[in-house]
């Protein structure tokens, strides 16, 4: 990308390299009025989007009653103030989204010791 | 009246205080210098002449080169004049240098710059006309414009009806754009939203007509 462009571009954020498989906890701010808070959005990296500063990656997570919820985060969004893996796991694929036409069980992915 | 004249760098977007995504046109505006001051006495009215982006002495006319050594200038590649009221350029001398930071982050702008041509263009991209039906024993009426007009009375096409032709290429004035952020170091200037032209088109920045 034009290095002209770069500049005006906020510093990149300091975020662990995300991988697709990983389990992670999302620290997000939410403003509520004027209360600010933060809060954990806890999933499966399933997709995962280059584009420097636009670069955003896919998190879905189980809900209660088994409802799939899937956000997506922009990686250099002040709004993500933290991501925390706590897990990896053994994948084949960039985009997981076979996840989503499975439950249970089937859904589970294998992990993988990293590093 | 505050005025440059820059170059379009591209677009991107950046995050605002409240992390929401704004998106912006980045543009190269500067150092202007001030290659001459016209007043209403000697030249019939105000205003001030701007010179952008220096080159070799030998890709300007020896006129041009002449004027511009005027004031020991460097080659300049683009001059423009820019309006301003009775006796507003006083404190503004020839040869002075304009960059970025006369405008500042929140300001308002106009910006204007040549908009891509599209050369000879159909009316449905031109005007925005509807296109005809693509089924129903049509088989060559697709993008055609339809009727120019009626019958005997009144027995001519009216003027200033809308036809196909050359498209863009014209000067276009975006007004009221923000200033998103500002990079004196660089002579960068980014406003939010789109600005006409493509990349590397000339652009005239000036502050907001219809704000101030």
């Amino acid at each position: 990308m034009n290095e002209l462009l770069q500049a005006v571009q906020a510093p990149k954020a300091e975020h662990p390299q995300l991988a697709p498989g990983d389990t992670v906890k999302v620290h997000v701010r939410i403003v509520e009025g004027n209360r600010e808070r933060v809060q954990i959005f806890q999933g499966v990296v399933i997709r995962l989007r280059k584009g420097g500063n636009n670069a955003n990656f896919t998190v879905r997570r189980i809900a209660s009653h088994g409802v799939g919820v899937e956000r997506t985060f922009l990686l250099q969004s002040p709004r993500v103030e933290k991501i925390e893996i706590t897990r990896s796991a053994k994948v084949r694929r960039a985009q997981l989204y076979y996840l989503r036409d499975r439950r249970g069980k089937a859904a589970r992915l294998k992990e993988r010791r990293r590093r | 009246m505050k005025g440059m004249i820059g170059r379009k760098v591209g677009m991107t977007q950046v995050f605002d205080e409240q992390g929401n995504v704004v998106p912006v046109t980045v543009i190269e505006a500067g150092p202007c210098y001030v290659t001459q001051v016209r007043d209403a006495e000697r030249d019939g009215y105000a205003a001030i002449q701007l010179g952008f982006e220096e080159t070799k002495p030998q890709r300007v006319t020896k006129g041009q080169l002449g004027h511009l050594q005027k004031n020991n200038l460097p080659a300049l590649r683009i001059l423009r004049e820019f309006r301003v009221r009775n006796g507003e350029s006083d404190e503004l001398a020839e040869g002075a240098e304009i960059k970025v930071d006369v405008f500042s982050e929140g300001d308002f702008v106009d910006v204007i710059g040549t908009s891509k041509g599209r050369g000879f263009a159909g009316t449905i991209k031109r005007h925005g006309f509807a296109r005809g039906p693509k089924t129903h024993g049509q088989s060559d009426r697709m993008r055609s414009p339809g009727s120019i007009g009626m019958c005997a009375a009144p027995g001519r096409t009216l003027k200033g009806q809308r036809m196909s032709g050359r498209m863009g290429n014209d000067r276009v004035t975006v007004q009221n754009l923000k200033v998103v952020r500002i990079d004196p170091d660089k002579n960068l200037l980014a406003v939010r939203g789109s600005v006409p032209g493509a990349r590397g088109g000339i652009v005239i920045i000036k502050s907001a007509l219809k704000k101030s």
